[in-house]
């Protein structure tokens, strides 16, 4: 699996309204689907995802499979201070995948 | 047969409504429940709430949507959730977005897949408990080349 | 199989009568990242039957569009990074990654991918990005070439093409036999083939810009590939393309890199000389 790619500004000034995107490899297996021999293939997707700032939540997300595979997301963050932006996904077998951003404010 | 046949065949006789398909779909109904479910007591509104949704998809499998909700989003005003459905996909829900204070703007966007053209539908639930909904119809675009 | 001669009949019936919808292509401009003008509509080549070209972009919906025009939103650039740490990656008994001969690749593959497929002196036939990372990894690193859109194939070779984005497509058809395999991939490109009795320039070439049923045919341009495809989510390879569009004439498809399709890589992109690599273009 290829690491998230994660767009966040590297600069802001205080009480900007940034503009966060995020991106995950992952097939989403909708656990509707069926193999070559008629078997369902079971589900496997990415059902949370979170993002925190200075470890408060910021933004999160319960997905159902009908988000398309390589989930994107775009959202909103106000920052007033400098700090590390964490994001985690959540796969039903329970993996996360985790990732940080900083941005520096002035 | 084989199966590639087979299933041409039974995708051929199930559109034209000869015979039924296993697969059951989210229908209306199971959206509206899903809705009451969430809004409880309070009067679903239009308004605040937009959902953004292309009129026509080129490929079902990753179709575009945004939903934006005019708020403050200060401690004392500010969207708890937009949550998103879908009534003919396999099931109804499609995501649920939850914002804080910290999110400065409701806003928020991700693909999804449609089954075929149907209703996308999303609820927004304020911090004061008050509800919005917005709904768009989106046709998708079936039978081109495949490969 | 009623039903399913009823649907052959009925499309080749439509074509018969020329029934397809007439949907222009988009008039719009292509600026990755606000920053790098794509060619995407040009004079086309001497000797192109076409006067103009134009990228399979400009047949595409506004969200669809919108993809490509920024690298983030590119779900073909989750390939390109993975392409870029195979590029890094060791393997093979020899001890060498890609790295370890042609250093960075930003620098050593630029151009490259838009001089491809070219002669080649050893195989004495074009070689292609796919045929050129094999023979890399048997000669070079002692490692298991790729077999067909397996293994690393198609992001390492998604990574070397977009370093040249934003590049015109010139193939060099003077070395070697070079023009007898255009000569070879022409006589395919024209000829009708399958139930359905298609031929590629009978798509592409003179029902372009109209609908063939929900679809909107483009000129069939190659110089996207690998080409994120939002109807399977991935990444397909040119040789995969080909193959899906033959089958659509109901036809037997050649294997990948067979003589047929390799000659067909090299007319296609003759025909495509002029537009900018945009690997990985976004389509339906």
């Amino acid at each position: 699996m290829s690491k998230p790619r994660i767009k966040v500004p590297k600069k802001a000034s205080a009480g900007d309204i940034i503009i966060i995107k995020a991106l995950v490899s992952h097939n989403m297996e909708s656990g509707q689907r069926k193999d070559d021999d008629g078997n369902t293939i079971p589900r496997e997707i990415i059902n949370k995802f979170e993002c925190f700032f200075n470890d408060s939540p910021v933004f999160s997300c319960d997905i159902d499979p009908a988000v398309a595979s390589n989930p994107f997301l775009e959202f909103r963050a106000k920052v007033e201070e400098s700090g590390v932006f964490k994001f985690a996904w959540t796969d039903d077998n329970g993996t996360i995948i985790e990732a940080e951003k900083s941005i520096e404010v002035a | 047969m084989n199966n590639e046949r087979r299933r041409l065949l039974i995708g051929a006789l199930g559109s034209i409504g000869l015979i039924g398909t296993s697969r059951v779909y989210a229908t209306a109904e199971e959206v509206e429940t899903a809705i009451k479910a969430i809004a409880g007591d309070a009067q679903i509104q239009q308004g605040a709430l937009t959902l953004n949704a292309p009129e026509i998809a080129e490929n079902g499998n990753s179709v575009p949507i945004s939903v934006s909700v005019d708020s403050s989003m200060t401690s004392d005003s500010y969207v708890e959730s937009v949550a998103i459905f879908a009534d003919a996909n396999p099931t109804p829900q499609v995501i649920t977005f939850h914002f804080t204070e910290n999110s400065g703007e409701a806003y928020a966007a991700t693909r999804m897949r449609l089954a075929t053209t149907q209703n996308v539908v999303a609820i927004a639930k304020m911090n004061d408990g008050s509800v919005f909904t917005d709904t768009k119809n989106v046709k998708v675009t079936i039978g081109g080349c495949g490969g | 199989m009623q039903v399913k001669s009823v649907g052959v009949y009925g499309l080749v019936f439509g074509l018969a009568l020329g029934g397809f919808a007439v949907a222009d292509p988009v008039d719009d401009v292509l600026v990755i990242d606000e920053e790098l003008q794509i060619t995407t509509r040009t004079n086309s080549v001497e000797g192109h039957p076409l006067p103009e070209v134009i990228s399979g972009w400009h047949y595409r919906s506004d969200e669809t569009r919108a993809l490509e025009a920024d690298s983030f939103d590119n779900p073909g650039m989750l390939g390109v990074e993975d392409g870029e740490s195979i590029w890094h990656k060791v393997e093979g008994t020899k001890g060498n990654s890609c790295a370890s001969c042609h250093n960075d690749a930003a620098v050593s593959m630029k151009g490259v991918g838009a001089r491809y497929p070219k002669w080649d002196e050893k195989s004495q036939r074009p070689i292609n990005i796919e045929g050129q990372i094999n023979a890399c990894r048997v000669e070079n690193m002692d490692a298991e070439p790729y077999p067909f859109d397996k293994g690393g194939q198609k992001p390492l070779t998604a990574y070397i093409k977009h370093q040249s984005l934003g590049m015109p497509v010139e193939i060099d058809l003077s070395e070697g036999d070079m023009q007898q395999w255009w000569d070879d991939g022409k006589e395919t490109y024209y000829k009708r083939t399958g139930q359905l009795n298609l031929s590629c320039a009978g798509c592409h070439e003179q029902n372009n810009g109209k609908n063939i049923r929900a679809d909107h045919l483009s000129q069939g341009n190659v110089n996207g590939f690998p080409t994120y495809r939002l109807k399977q989510n991935k990444l397909i390879s040119l040789h995969n393309r080909f193959r899906g569009c033959i089958r659509d004439t109901r036809a037997e498809f050649p294997p990948a890199f067979s003589d047929v399709l390799m000659g067909l890589e090299v007319y296609t992109t003759w025909r495509s000389t002029g537009l900018s690599v945009e690997t990985p273009a976004v389509r339906q």
